[in-house]
C-alpha cells in the first residue's frame, strides 16, 4: 500500500491547474507546505470507514488550498502526509513514528477507538496535537493527555443522549415500548456500549430482556435472529459494524422476525449507511439509529456531500466528520499563526470555531472534548436516511413504532 | 434452556452453514491430500470467486446459480495456471517455498481486489434471496437449503470422479506415492495442477452458494478458511469424507455453542475440539494412519 498520498485527485488537480494562472503572478515564492498527517485505517476490517475518513480530510484541504492556504503564514498551502492504521492500534502507531520523521504539525484521525487510543498517546510524546474524528470510546479523553481534542461526542454523551431521545419518542407515541434486547459485537466498542446501555436503560423504564455479544466478522447471524424471535422484545437496540448488522437485518426479514415497535441502533455502522439503504430498502425501512450526522440546514453540508459523492461514494458520517476535523485544525493553526506545535494546541484548547458542518454549535474544549458535541437520531424512510430528532435539526417526522 | 423448536432450528442452521463450510474444506484437503501443502490462498480466492459472482451478477446480470457454468470452469483453469505457471516453478522442490508463494499469493489478491472494488461490503439481491421453506413452524431459508444439496451432489461427483475417472485415478496414485506415479507414466505436474484446480473450482460452487444469502468485502475469504482447516485436521487431512462430515459436524457445532454461549464466546467450540482431536486422534475421524 501507498505509505505517503498527496491527496491530490486527477479532478482537483484539474481545478488547481485551471486557477494557477490567476495564482501565478502573484505568488512567486510559496511558503513552505504545512503537513498535518491523516490517520486511517484503509486496509483491514474497518477499511470502509477509513477510505471515506480519508476522502473528507481530502475534501477540506482541497477547500482549503484553493481558497488560500493558511492565510496567517502566508498563504502556505496543506500537505496531507497519508498514514495507514491497517486497522489495528500497532499500525496506527507505527505511522504517528513515521510522522514524527516527517515533521507533521498535528495530526487528525483513526477512526476506531483502540488505534486511537493508541494513537494519541503516541502523538503525545512528540506534542504533536491531535485531533480525534471517531474514536467512541471515553477513555480516548480521560486520560489527561494535552494534545488530544475530539471533536465528536464520546459514547457516554452518545448513549445518554440516544436514551433521552428514545424516552422523548416514546413518550410522544403513547409508550408502546417496554422491553429490549441489545445486540452488540464484542469488541471494545460494542461492549462498552452494551455496558453503557445495560446500566442506563432501566432507569429511564425499559427492561433489557438479554444482552446479545456476537465476533467481528460473523459468518452467521441466525442464531441471534432466533434469540430474538425466542424473547420477543418491543426493541431491538444493535451497535454493530456495518456487515454484520446488514446480515442480521437480512437474517431477521428472512425470519419474518420483526421487534414489536422497532430498531432502535445507536452508533451503528449500517443504519445509516446509504448502501444498506438502497441494497436492501425492505430490511433497512424505519429503523432509527443514534449517531454522527452533519447538519442538513447548513449549506456547506450539501456542497461536501456533493464533493464526496462525485467520486462514487456513499454520503457517511466519517466524511463530515473528518472534513470538520480539518477545518477546525486549520482554523488553530491559523489563530496559532506558527506551526509550532505546542501554540497549536493552545489554539485548540482555546478554540471557538463554529464553520464546520456537524449540528453542533461553537466548538468549547474541557480536557480535550468539544462538550457541545452531540449525536443526532436518524431513521431510513423510503429508501432515504432522514433526520428525526431533536425537532430544531430534522428534516421529517419519526415513524414510531417502526414496525 | 431453550424450547425444542429452536434447538431444532439452531441445529439445522449449523448444518446449512456447515455444509459451505465442509465445501470450502474439500477444496482444502484435496490440495493438501496430494501436493501435501497447506494452500494460504484459499481465503483469498474465495474471496476472489464471491467477487467474480458479484460481477457477474452485476454486470451481466447473471442469477448467482447460472454464474456457476463461468465461474467453475474460470476459477478451475485459473487454479490450475497458477500451479503450473507460478507455485510449481516457484517451489523448487520444496514445500516451505510452496507455502511461502501460497501465502504470496493470499496478499496479492486480496489487496489487488482491495484496489478494484474498494473496501465496501457488497451484497447481491436476488429475488429468491429472502424466500423460505415452511417446515410446520420452521423457515428454512431457500438459497442454504439448496447449498446443502449441492454441497451433496459435489462431494458425490467429487468422490466418483476420484474412484471411477483414469485422472481421479492418477491423483489417488500420486497422492499416495508421486515417485512411483512419476515411473508408471503419469505426468505428476498436470496432476499436481488438475487438483489445484479441482480445489479452486471447489471456491467457485462456494462463492455461488454463499452470495444470495451472505455478503463480500475484500477480506471475507479469512473468515471461512479458518474454520476450513479446523475442519481439514477434524476429518483428516486429505479425506473427502472428512471433510463433509467434518464441515456439517462444526456447522452444528458452532450454532449450538453459539446459542447456548453466545456467539463470540460460541468460538471456543470449535477450536476446543480442534486442540481435542490434535491430542487424541491426531490423524483426525477418517485420516489414515501415519
Amino acid at each position: 500500500m501507498p505509505k505517503t498520498t498527496s491527496g491530490i485527485r486527477r479532478r482537483s488537480l484539474l481545478a488547481a491547474s485551471a486557477a494557477l494562472p490567476l495564482a501565478a503572478p502573484h505568488v512567486r515564492a510559496q511558503p513552505a507546505a504545512v503537513k498535518i498527517g491523516i490517520i486511517q485505517p484503509v486496509t483491514g476490517a474497518l477499511a470502509q470507514d477509513g477510505e471515506h475518513g480519508r476522502l473528507g480530510a481530502e475534501i477540506a484541504i482541497n477547500e482549503i488550498n484553493r481558497t488560500g492556504g493558511i492565510k496567517a503564514l502566508g498563504g502556505a498551502p496543506i500537505q496531507m502526509v497519508f498514514g495507514d492504521a491497517r486497522s489495528n492500534p500497532e499500525g496506527g502507531v507505527a505511522e504517528v513514528e513515521r510522522m514524527q520523521g516527517e515533521g507533521v504539525v498535528a495530526i487528525v484521525g483513526g477512526f476506531a477507538s483502540p488505534i486511537c487510543l493508541a494513537t494519541t498517546q503516541a502523538a503525545s510524546r512528540y506534542d504533536i496535537p491531535y485531533i480525534v474524528d471517531v474514536g467512541v470510546s471515553d477513555q480516548i479523553t480521560a486520560r489527561g493527555l494535552k494534545n488530544t481534542f475530539r471533536f465528536a461526542p464520546g459514547f457516554g454523551t452518545v448513549t445518554r443522549t440516544a436514551l433521552d431521545n428514545l424516552v422523548a419518542i416514546n413518550d410522544a407515541a403513547g409508550k408502546p415500548a417496554h422491553t429490549a434486547v441489545i445486540v452488540h459485537e464484542d469488541g471494545l466498542f460494542g461492549s462498552g456500549m452494551a455496558r453503557l446501555l445495560n446500566a442506563q436503560l432501566p432507569e429511564r423504564g425499559f427492561r433489557v430482556l438479554e444482552t446479545i455479544a456476537h465476533p467481528t466478522p460473523s459468518r452467521d447471524m441466525s442464531n441471534v435472529a432466533l434469540r430474538i424471535r425466542a424473547l420477543a422484545p418491543d426493541l431491538i437496540i444493535p451497535s454493530s459494524y456495518y456487515g454484520e448488522f446488514v446480515l442480521l437485518a437480512r437474517t431477521m426479514q428472512q425470519q419474518r422476525i420483526r421487534p414489536k415497535v422497532g430498531i432502535y441502533a445507536v452508533l451503528n455502522g449500517a443504519a445509516s449507511n446509504f448502501r444498506f439503504v438502497r441494497e436492501f430498502p425492505e430490511a433497512a425501512n424505519h429503523i432509527m439509529d443514534c449517531n454522527h450526522w452533519a447538519d442538513p440546514r447548513k449549506p456547506k453540508t450539501a456542497e461536501v456531500r456533493a464533493a464526496a459523492e462525485a467520486t462514487g461514494r456513499f454520503w457517511l458520517y466519517n466524511i463530515p466528520l473528518n472534513y470538520s476535523c480539518v477545518r477546525l485544525l486549520a482554523d488553530a493553526i491559523e489563530r496559532a499563526g506558527s506551526t509550532d506545535r505546542v501554540k497549536i494546541i493552545e489554539a485548540l484548547a482555546a478554540s471557538t470555531f463554529a464553520d464546520h458542518i456537524m449540528p453542533y454549535g461553537p466548538t468549547r474544549f474541557e480536557n480535550g472534548q468539544n462538550t457541545g458535541a452531540r449525536p443526532v437520531n436518524t431513521q431510513v424512510q423510503g429508501g432515504d436516511i432522514k433526520l428525526i430528532f431533536p425537532r430544531e435539526f430534522a428534516d421529517a417526522q419519526p415513524v414510531f413504532p417502526a414496525a | 434452556m431453550y424450547s425444542p423448536e429452536i434447538l431444532l432450528t439452531a441445529v439445522l442452521n449449523g448444518l446449512m452453514t456447515g455444509s459451505v463450510y465442509a465445501l470450502i474444506a474439500l477444496g482444502l484437503t484435496l490440495v493438501y491430500g496430494v501436493l501435501h501443502i497447506i494452500n494460504f490462498a484459499h481465503g483469498a480466492t474465495l474471496t476472489a470467486a464471491m467477487f467474480a459472482v458479484y460481477v457477474l451478477h452485476g454486470a451481466a446480470g447473471l442469477d448467482p446459480y447460472v454464474a456457476m457454468i463461468v465461474t467453475v470452469p474460470g476459477l478451475f483453469a485459473l487454479g490450475y495456471a497458477v500451479q503450473r505457471l507460478v507455485i510449481g516453478p516457484a517451489s523448487h522442490g520444496d514445500d516451505g517455498n510452496i507455502l511461502l508463494v501460497t501465502l504470496g499469493l493470499a496478499i496479492i489478491i486480496e489487496n489487488a481486489l482491495l484496489a478494484w472494488f474498494r473496501s465496501d461490503t457488497r451484497s447481491i439481491d436476488v429475488p429468491y434471496g429472502f424466500s423460505v421453506i415452511e417446515v410446520g413452524t420452521l423457515f428454512l431459508s431457500l438459497p442454504r437449503v439448496i447449498a446443502v444439496f449441492v454441497v451433496l451432489l459435489v462431494a458425490l461427483l467429487l468422490w466418483l470422479f476420484l474412484a471411477r475417472s483414469t485422472t481421479g485415478q492418477a491423483i489417488r496414485a500420486v497422492a499416495k506415492e508421486k515417485t512411483g506415479a512419476a515411473l508408471v507414466g503419469i505426468d505428476v505436474g498436470h496432476i499436481y495442477a488438475v487438483t489445484f484446480g479441482l480445489g479452486a473450482a471447489c471456491l467457485a460452487v462456494a462463492a455461488s452458494l454463499l452470495m444470495p444469502t451472505f455478503l463480500v468485502n475484500p477480506r471475507i475469504g479469512n473468515a471461512f478458511v479458518l474454520v476450513a482447516f479446523t475442519i481439514v485436521v477434524l476429518g483428516g487431512m486429505g479425506s473427502i469424507a472428512g471433510a463433509l462430515v467434518g464441515g456439517l459436524f462444526i456447522g452444528v457445532v458452532e450454532s449450538l455453542s453459539g446459542l447456548f454461549m453466545g456467539e463470540s464466546l460460541g468460538q471456543i467450540g470449535i477450536f476446543l475440539i480442534f486442540i481435542l482431536v490434535l491430542l487424541f486422534r491426531p490423524t483426525g475421524l477418517f485420516g489414515a494412519k501415519a
